[in-house]
């Protein structure tokens, strides 16, 4: 039995000993500004900005009326609904707003396991928005945007040395893109050496993949084959024999899975499924589990992809902007999407040709302001650097464990000892017990002033499952807060349920059900309201 | 002033602390007596009404007598009417009807309930979704959403309705398996009705496998798909039973046994709800291919209410010929993600183990486990 600092009475006095009540934020309320929706503020007329009338040489030119210079048709017959309110009331209303959030940059956010939540440091932003960068327009000539073009190129070499691959494109915005990406890569090529659909139909994968690994294959044409875990957590080799066959054309896998375990069988999975003439693809949205200590190429992989939106610490709050980069080994570069950035010898440039290429992924050349900061990330830490992000990382993991498990209720899925940057951890018997899930039990977490929580991928393997994920960011005492938190989660789940059966309590909404997130039952925006309420 | 009924079932869930998957019949419950369990439905009631002294002069209760509502109601020190005649012995479905009748007829605002699912049945079957219920859980099996989270979110429910504080209600669902089926091995959770209930999702239960009603009958579908399109001419399918087997005969237009085993050939019947003898001599020098699914939550494909399908008829048939379908759902569902068998035949079910595929639609193939 490891020694529980933290929960233990025994070891108070000691150095280590860690006071549960002393960290936990228990007096923690969140702002309740109860402000109502922008369109319900304001009045007609009121106005943000005036704008001038036209110069009078401008109107000698072209007339007063808009419609000299736009056509008649494209003109809007009535004006936009758009909330009329001033600016005073705008920046209040937003900033209200803003008060009413939970962020990376003022609550613990790991929680949120398996996104990778880091601390994205204040300088990238800075030259995120240099005006050198930001002004920049996708339409420049090369000639005039060798600086940013270096830079991705720059990237593009880290990557390659991440990997051990030979090829890649920075265009995917985020991580199901590439793997998308990855899919279409491996169909042209099957495809291209006489290997269709009607010879090779079948990609395989784990249940435990992330779920655009199965996804994407299956929206290229294929059947894609699930491997259930055994008892260690992922499939044997077995079980992967049994899978691979002459109709496979690939396989498409997380290795680590968001489990934190390592298949150890996998070289030797890839050979097999080499055998047959399949390609094998790594899902790298773990990769914090292995900066510098485990490359795709060495394990056999064919094709990668990674966040760079997470593992590299470019933000990813609330959907925004991602990158998902794929690499691809040699013989497969003609079919990556265009344009790549190439370098001559003296100056870099856009690459269109690549005359098999599977076309563009995204619009002109990906997310540039994430790859800018990824750059910037992995600059600043060099080889060393990156392989010391995934000591810290694996090491934070597993420090959280030793007090996390010793927790009556709390138990790590699946009997492996061996874990890397994230574990996943069942509530399943506090559940049996006292009826509280663990979506119930992870909104407790907010009232203690703690980010948000992440259960699981579906479908939930592990019963009533949460995936914290520490990462590098943050501190010893951090983690000692969230185990404490969840320690005295645990408690009032059994002995004052009233405090789980309402959580959030203290935060600016109450629980969020999960059909308040049904897209079917939604309105993504103002007009969309306005429609289903034929207003 | 509101009227607030209030019933208690003193057996809900005294089969459960002794392995008896259940309560519903008198020989359970004497049974479970004997075993020594204590009955829990009381002792949660009253953790329930605790959260009601509060407004306890802002509401009149109507009862059951004894131990169906009016003792745990006076240890709480709530006055209480109580309507209907004592009881002795054991309580029965038929009191939990007659007291939700009574209390239908007396107009109450509210039906209070401690219960599992047969008891949430029982009172859905008497007042449908007219008048609004708050159910205390205490069953062993709780598969109806329409329970509050827990005891004390049952009595926080029952005052915030009575309050007004919240106002509206919802329609959840009432399930129920066959107890009866549920001892022998099998999981049949069925859908019975909805029961009206206070709209906050926070105090209750919901269904766990909330909105994925609509992904397993696409993958029902998907399965039959799968199968049927893949038939040869003359070769025999031996489809067995379940849920999930059925719409692959209902695809083909054909009467399908839910508990039995049906024989197609040629997408025509050849002979419905057979037995193993006459299964040997159906496939005697035939190609045959099994079509099974495991049973949910257990994984047994051959030996659990298919015991047609042999050792014998399996060695005849081929153990490369049999197929096995589910949706992911139910593969989710079982233990330590394996399936079982056992036909009696120790060399048959050896040959079935390790990893075997699994059909869920044309597209969707699983490997799991025969252990």
């Amino acid at each position: 039995m490891k020694p529980n600092y933290l929960s233990d009475e025994k070891f108070r006095g000691t150095k280590e000993f860690v006071d549960p009540q002393r960290i936990i934020r228990d007096k923690f309320q969140q702002v309740r500004w109860q402000e109502p929706l922008c369109y319900d503020i304001g009045r007609p007329g009121e106005r943000g900005v005036l704008l001038d009338y036209a110069e009078d040489e401008i109107v000698d030119e072209f007339g007063d009326d808009i419609g000299n210079v736009v056509p008649k048709s494209m003109l809007r017959k009535e004006p936009p609904r758009l909330p009329e309110v001033g600016q005073a009331r705008v920046v209040k209303h937003f900033t209200r707003l803003s008060e009413q959030m939970s962020s990376e940059d003022s609550t613990i956010c790991f929680p949120l396991g398996t996104c990778t939540m880091k601390y994205n440091p204040k300088i990238h932003e800075r030259f995120a928005n240099m005006p050198q960068f930001a002004e920049l327009h996708p339409r420049q000539d090369d000639d005039t945007v060798q600086g940013i073009l270096e830079i991705m190129y720059k990237m593009q070499e880290y990557l390659k040395a991440l990997s051990g691959l030979d090829g890649i494109t920075l265009q995917p915005a985020c991580g199901s893109q590439g793997v998308f990406s990855n899919a279409r890569i491996l169909r042209a090529y099957q495809e291209d050496r006489g290997f269709g659909l009607d010879k090779k139909d079948e990609i395989i994968s784990t249940v435990f993949s992330h779920p655009c690994n199965p996804a994407t294959p299956a929206m290229s044409g294929y059947k894609v084959i699930t491997l259930y875990p055994d008892e260690t957590g992922y499939p044997s080799l077995e079980k992967f024999k049994a899978a691979i066959n002459e109709r496979t054309a690939g396989m498409i896998i997380c290795c680590p899975d968001d489990t934190g375990i390592f298949n150890p069988d996998i070289a030797e999975i890839n050979r097999a499924v080499h055998e047959v003439g399949g390609l094998c693809i790594l899902d790298s949205a773990n990769a914090n589990g292995y900066f510098g200590w485990a490359r795709a190429k060495e394990s056999g992989f064919d094709m990668t992809h990674w966040n760079l939106h997470k593992s590299f610490a470019s933000p990813h709050g609330g959907a925004g902007p991602g990158s998902g980069p794929i690499a691809v080994r040699e013989d497969l570069k003609e079919y990556l999407p265009v344009p790549t950035v190439d370098f001559d010898g003296e100056k870099y440039f856009l690459n269109y040709d690549h005359p098999k290429s599977i076309g563009k992924v995204r619009s002109f050349y990906g997310n540039v302001g994430v790859v800018l900061r990824a750059f910037s990330w992995v600059t600043s830490l060099g080889k060393e650097g990156m392989r010391e992000v995934t000591n810290t990382a694996v090491l934070n993991s597993n420090y959280l464990r030793t007090y996390l498990e010793e927790l009556d209720g709390i138990e790590v899925g699946f009997n492996m000892p061996q874990r890397l940057h994230e574990i996943r951890y069942s509530l399943d018997k506090i559940y049996q017990d006292t009826g509280f899930d663990s979506d119930l039990i992870t909104q407790r977490l907010n009232d203690f002033g703690i980010g948000g929580s992440f259960t699981s991928h579906h479908p939930m393997i592990v019963p009533n499952p949460i995936t914290p994920e520490p990462t590098e960011t943050y501190s010893k005492e951090e983690i000692d807060e969230y185990a404490a938190a969840m320690k005295e989660i645990v408690r009032e789940c059994y002995e004052e349920p009233e405090l789980i059966a309402h959580a959030p309590n203290n935060c600016s909404f109450p629980n969020i059900t999960e059909e308040m997130a049904n897209p079917a039952s939604q309105a993504t925006c103002r007009s969309v309201f306005e429609r289903i309420h034929k207003k | 002033m509101k009227k607030l009924g209030f019933i208690v079932n003193p057996y809900a869930g005294i089969g459960g602390s002794v392995a008896l998957k259940g309560s519903d019949g008198d020989e359970i419950v004497e049974k479970a007596l004997s075993l020594g369990a204590v009955q829990k439905a009381p002792e949660r009631a009253k953790i329930a009404l605790k959260e009601l002294l509060a407004i306890k002069d802002e509401f009149e209760m109507i009862t059951c007598p004894g131990d169906m509502g009016e003792n745990e109601a006076k240890e709480m020190g709530i006055d209480a009417e109580v309507i209907g005649a004592a009881h002795d012995g054991r309580t029965k479905a038929e009191d939990t009807y007659a007291a939700a009748k009574a209390m239908g007829e007396r107009n109450v605002d509210l039906i209070l309930f401690a219960g599992g699912d047969g008891t949430a049945r029982d009172i859905y079957d008497t007042i449908g979704t007219a008048i609004p219920v708050v159910g205390i859980p205490a069953g062993t099996k709780m598969h109806s959403g329409i329970y509050a989270a827990s005891p004390v979110a049952a009595g926080k429910l029952c005052s915030m309705y009575l309050t007004g504080i919240i106002g509206r209600t919802t329609e959840l669902e009432v399930m129920d398996i066959d107890e009866e089926a549920f001892r022998e091995g099998q999981v049949k959770a069925k859908l019975y009705g909805a029961l009206k209930v206070p709209n906050a999702p926070n105090l209750t239960q919901g269904m766990k496998s909330g909105g994925h009603a609509k992904d397993e009958s696409i993958y029902l579908d998907g399965i039959a798909e799968a199968v049927v399109s893949s038939m040869e001419d003359d070769v025999l399918y031996i489809i067995g039973s379940g849920t999930t087997c059925k719409p692959i005969m209902d695809r083909l237009g054909l009467e399908d046994t839910l508990l039995g085993v049906d024989v197609v050939c040629n997408k025509k019947l050849v002979a419905s709800d057979v037995t193993e003898k006459q299964l040997k001599e159906l496939i005697e020098g035939r190609k045959a291919i099994i079509y099974v699914t495991p049973i949910g939550g257990q994984g047994y494909i051959f030996g659990r209410g298919n015991q047609q399908l042999s050792g014998d008829v399996i060695r005849i048939v081929g153990v490369e010929n049999v197929k096995i379908v589910a949706t992911p759902t139910k593969l989710q569902s079982l233990p330590n993600h394996q399936m079982r068998v056992v036909t009696v035949v120790v060399e048959v079910d050896e040959m079935l183990k390790g990893p075997k595929r699994v059909v869920s639609s044309k597209s969707e193939i699983s490997i799991l486990d025969i252990a």
